[in-house]
């Protein structure tokens, strides 16, 4: 995948989390603490489990801070996907 | 020795989902007009049946956000706790957070989310990491109850209560309980059901021969009838506002009854065939509790659910409690919406409150040929019907393993 598809699937997976948010103008070096509570948090390191097959261990949840820090923990996974 | 009015309990508010109503005025116009609220559903595994099914907008009190996290039982409860407040004329924001509490009814909680999750990790060869980590808030048996607490910043009690099929009645007396310790000064209370979204409840009562089936959906649910073969299940809310008396006056609200008396017992014979006997027992010690006589009971809401023992064996504890009694006519609520389990008590009781007002009583339908078992006098068929006098109703609700509690309401004066 490149880092635009990991992009467009990460707010795909966040809109259906937390669905209240406008996720489309969010900035992408913006903490996602904010809008993230901590089961929204396994929600999304569920999602990209069951849908890419990526797992996240805990002792790396400090790389998805904000979507451009997932991106860039999440590519090097994702690029055979 | 007449109460105070501290230790007098009245209704002021009501809020209701039900298969054939979102609120208590639509819900009642379309009893009194005989409309149906059972459909043609078809669920996981099990594949066609009949259901009552609930089509209120649960966003209108939720986020999409907070419908998704939770449970169905727990959007009724919001969406009901919402509409009785606002029947009450009490602005959410206005709530005493710390002297309101939740007491809802429920008849199981847990089996649709654990059927869903067994279902959603099914897809991935039954591998427990793909296991939701809501599964625990979801089930644990306070959710419904304490969903509402958390949507509305409700910090007084909580409590869901699992009483099978009588517990619509037994969240309205716990309720009235809390009140009149002294825990609340304001109890929202009532019963809930999700019982659709779960199909083992539908494929249980299959094998139990227990099933509701009928070529035509809305004539499935037939208590009292010589052709009934079962339960139509439903899912459903109401949730009662209830104060005591003294409150009540003080902010000026409209009161639609007393909760004059109650009772609750155990059959203590069989996990799911009533017992007639302690259920006229737990009758007539709410008829005494509520300071009355069965012949000062004008209406009574059976809880015949359609199947062939039950209906016939709370027949025969009705015909014993009100012998001798010519003014009181008996109705079934569940031949218009089938049984909305943990929910049914309390819409049942709240599709008749209106009646102390216009004296309109709803019928029973689906009746095409009495059941000699469950004769009974003044039974309500064919077409509602207005009494010259109401005062006081009594409210059965009874469910498995031998549970029973009988709620009644009495004209408020």
């Amino acid at each position: 995948m490149t880092r635009e598809e990991i992009s467009q699937a990460l707010v795909e997976i966040i809109s259906d989390i937390v669905p209240d948010e406008d996720w489309a103008s969010f900035d992408a070096e913006e903490s996602l603490r904010g809008k993230l509570e901590s089961m929204d948090f396994l929600d999304v390191v569920m999602e990209l489990r069951k849908q890419y097959g990526v797992e996240v261990p805990e002792a790396d949840y400090g790389a998805l801070e904000t979507l451009k820090s997932s991106i860039d923990y999440l590519e090097p996974k994702l690029k055979k996907a | 020795m007449s109460k105070s009015d501290r230790e007098r309990i009245v209704i002021t508010g009501i809020g209701l989902t039900a298969p054939n109503g979102n609120n208590l005025t639509e819900y009642r116009a379309n009893l009194l007009a005989s409309v149906s609220g059972v459909k043609s559903y078809s669920t996981r595994y099990f594949g066609d049946t009949v259901a009552g099914l609930c089509d209120f907008d649960a966003l209108r009190y939720q986020s999409r956000k907070a419908k998704r996290v939770g449970t169905r039982a727990g959007s009724i409860a919001i969406y009901c706790v919402h509409e009785a407040l606002a029947d009450a004329k009490i602005e959410p924001d206005a709530l005493d957070k710390a002297r309101s509490g939740v007491f809802i009814g429920i008849t199981e909680h847990g089996n649709v989310e654990t059927e869903n999750e067994i279902y959603e990790i099914s897809k991935f060869d039954y591998q427990t990491k793909y296991w939701s980590h809501h599964h625990n808030p979801r089930t644990v048996a306070n959710n419904p109850a304490g969903e509402v607490t958390i949507n509305l910043g409700i910090t007084g009690p909580h409590f869901t209560l699992g009483a099978a099929c009588a517990a619509g009645n037994l969240g309205l007396v716990t309720g009235a309980q809390q009140l009149l310790l002294g825990e609340v000064d304001l109890a929202l209370a009532g019963g809930v059901s999700e019982s659709t979204g779960t199909f083992g409840i539908f494929a249980a009562f299959n094998s139990q021969n227990a099933l509701a089936k009928h070529e035509t959906p809305e004539k499935a649910s037939r208590p009292f009838d010589a052709a009934r073969n079962g339960i139509v299940v439903s899912e459903g809310g109401a949730i009662y506002v209830l104060e005591r008396l003294d409150s009540a006056l003080k902010r000026g609200a409209h009161i639609y009854a007393e909760l004059a008396g109650w009772a609750y017992n155990s059959d203590a014979t069989d996990t799911v065939l009533p017992n007639s006997q302690r259920q006229g027992e737990c009758m007539s010690m709410a008829i005494q509790r509520a300071g009355l006589q069965p012949q000062d009971i004008h209406l009574v809401n059976t809880h015949a659910t359609g199947t062939p023992a039950g209906d016939a064996r709370e027949c025969e504890a009705l015909r014993q409690v009100f012998a001798g009694c010519p003014h009181t006519y008996f109705t079934n609520t569940k031949s218009f919406i089938g049984h909305c389990m943990g929910a049914a008590g309390a819409l049942e009781l709240a599709g008749n409150l209106p009646s102390f007002q216009d004296m309109l009583v709803h019928h029973t339908i689906n009746v095409d040929n009495l059941d000699p078992a469950c004769q009974l006098p003044n039974l309500l068929l064919d077409k509602p019907r207005k009494l010259e006098r109401l005062d006081a109703i009594l409210n059965n609700s009874f469910g498995m393993l031998g549970i029973n509690c009988v709620t009644v309401v009495k004209r408020y004066a």
